[in-house]
């Protein structure tokens, strides 16, 4: 019985390791986001194929029942997660509000710079010699 | 492209049944102010209404919030060598004739930025009772983490000096702006004064602000100026 649930374990974790390493490979997840996600795959692995390693960290934390443990372990890594998410969300917004008001002052000065040559074209229209000039510009 | 050494920035977010006048109460002005509206992703004909008008318009592609698009306006202020920039807003609530009230001290250098108080002023519209409760709170704050009285730290009715300029089209803070401003600003060793200005209710259209959504933005704004309280002040940019 211990041996299946190894087994399973060691099968899990292998899995999101490649399944992770597939990703990045793809450029589908960016290396700097990976890196917690491979930390808890190698953490998941080492801890199935070493049962005794759960056994032994709970004992120094303190904690009389192991998988307790690793129930903490993993609500902290949870939570690291979404703390990690919202630190990039936060660069994320900050870098969307720069790019929109570049972008909307960009468009205006874009409109600009139409209506402008729109004048000086009827202008050349008008005064062939007032053209010259303006091409010269 | 510049005709004035003053632009009035007018943030508008869904403003079609005023904003067109808005534009024209600023545009007759004996000041000469230039009008750029900052259109913050309307979703009705705001843009088009204010460029009939005669104002400059530039359209966020996406709703950003008033502070989003008030720093975008003093960007604009700011590349384009202005010397004052005013906030008024969109809907209508301040009197284009009482500009000069905030602008006079900000040009004679008595102030680097002027806010009008609808509190100091013994007439004209006060907004309704919870907003009040929420002002006051604001106040306490102000005074507490800056030492200075700011009777109405929401007011959108402002003017800016260049240096102010400068320093809030690098450092504007988006979330919570109105009260926020005032907090960085000070921290910073800007001069603010308030001066008394009559409001009148929105010409038209609908205020964003639901009385839910005031609890819970009170509570962020708190949060927040707790917070940049904690920060150390950032160089301004005019001032270096």
């Amino acid at each position: 019985m211990h041996l299946r649930i190894q087994i399973i374990a060691i099968v899990l974790s292998v899995f999101v390791l490649v399944a992770i390493f597939e990703l990045v490979r793809k450029r589908k997840l960016r290396e700097e986001y990976s890196l917690l996600w491979l930390f808890a795959g190698i953490s998941f692995l080492a801890l199935s194929i070493r049962r005794d390693l759960v056994e032994r960290i709970s004992a120094y934390m303190g904690v009389s029942y192991g998988p307790s443990a690793l129930f903490i372990a993993a609500f902290l890594f949870g939570a690291l997660l979404a703390l990690h998410f919202s630190l990039i969300l936060s660069q994320l917004a900050e870098r969307i509000r720069i790019l929109t008001q570049q972008n909307a002052l960009l468009g205006l000065e874009l409109t600009q710079l139409q209506k402008k040559q729109n004048s000086t074209e009827s202008k050349c229209a008008a005064n062939v010699a007032e053209c010259g000039e303006t091409e010269t510009e | 492209m510049v005709k004035s050494r003053y632009l009035a920035i007018v943030p508008a977010y869904n403003e079609s049944a005023s904003i067109e006048y808005v534009v024209k109460s600023l545009l007759s002005l004996p000041l000469g102010l230039d009008v750029l509206v900052v259109n913050d992703g309307s979703k009705d004909n705001t843009a088009r209404l204010a460029g009939e008008a005669g104002a400059t318009v530039v359209t966020l592609p996406c709703n950003m919030g008033i502070g989003g698009a008030v720093q975008t306006g003093l960007i604009y202020a700011k590349n384009n060598g202005y010397e004052l920039a005013l906030q008024v807003d969109g809907d209508g609530q301040h009197n284009a004739d009482e500009i000069q009230t905030i602008v006079e001290p900000v040009v004679s250098g008595d102030t680097d930025v002027a806010i009008g108080s609808r509190f100091l002023s013994p007439k004209g519209f006060r907004s309704s009772r919870i907003r009040r409760v929420g002002i006051t709170i604001f106040k306490i704050a102000i005074y507490v983490l800056t030492r200075q009285l700011i009777t109405d730290s929401t007011s959108g009715f402002r003017a800016f000096n260049s240096q102010a300029i400068a320093y809030l089209a690098a450092h504007y803070p988006c979330d919570y702006p109105e009260v926020e401003v005032v907090v960085a600003l000070k921290r910073n060793g800007f001069r603010i004064k308030e001066f008394p200005v009559r409001m009148k209710e929105r010409q038209g259209g609908r205020s964003s602000i639901t009385p839910i959504k005031s609890a819970y933005y009170m509570v962020k704004v708190l949060l927040a100026l707790t917070i940049s309280f904690f920060r150390p002040p950032e160089k301004p940019a005019g001032k270096v």
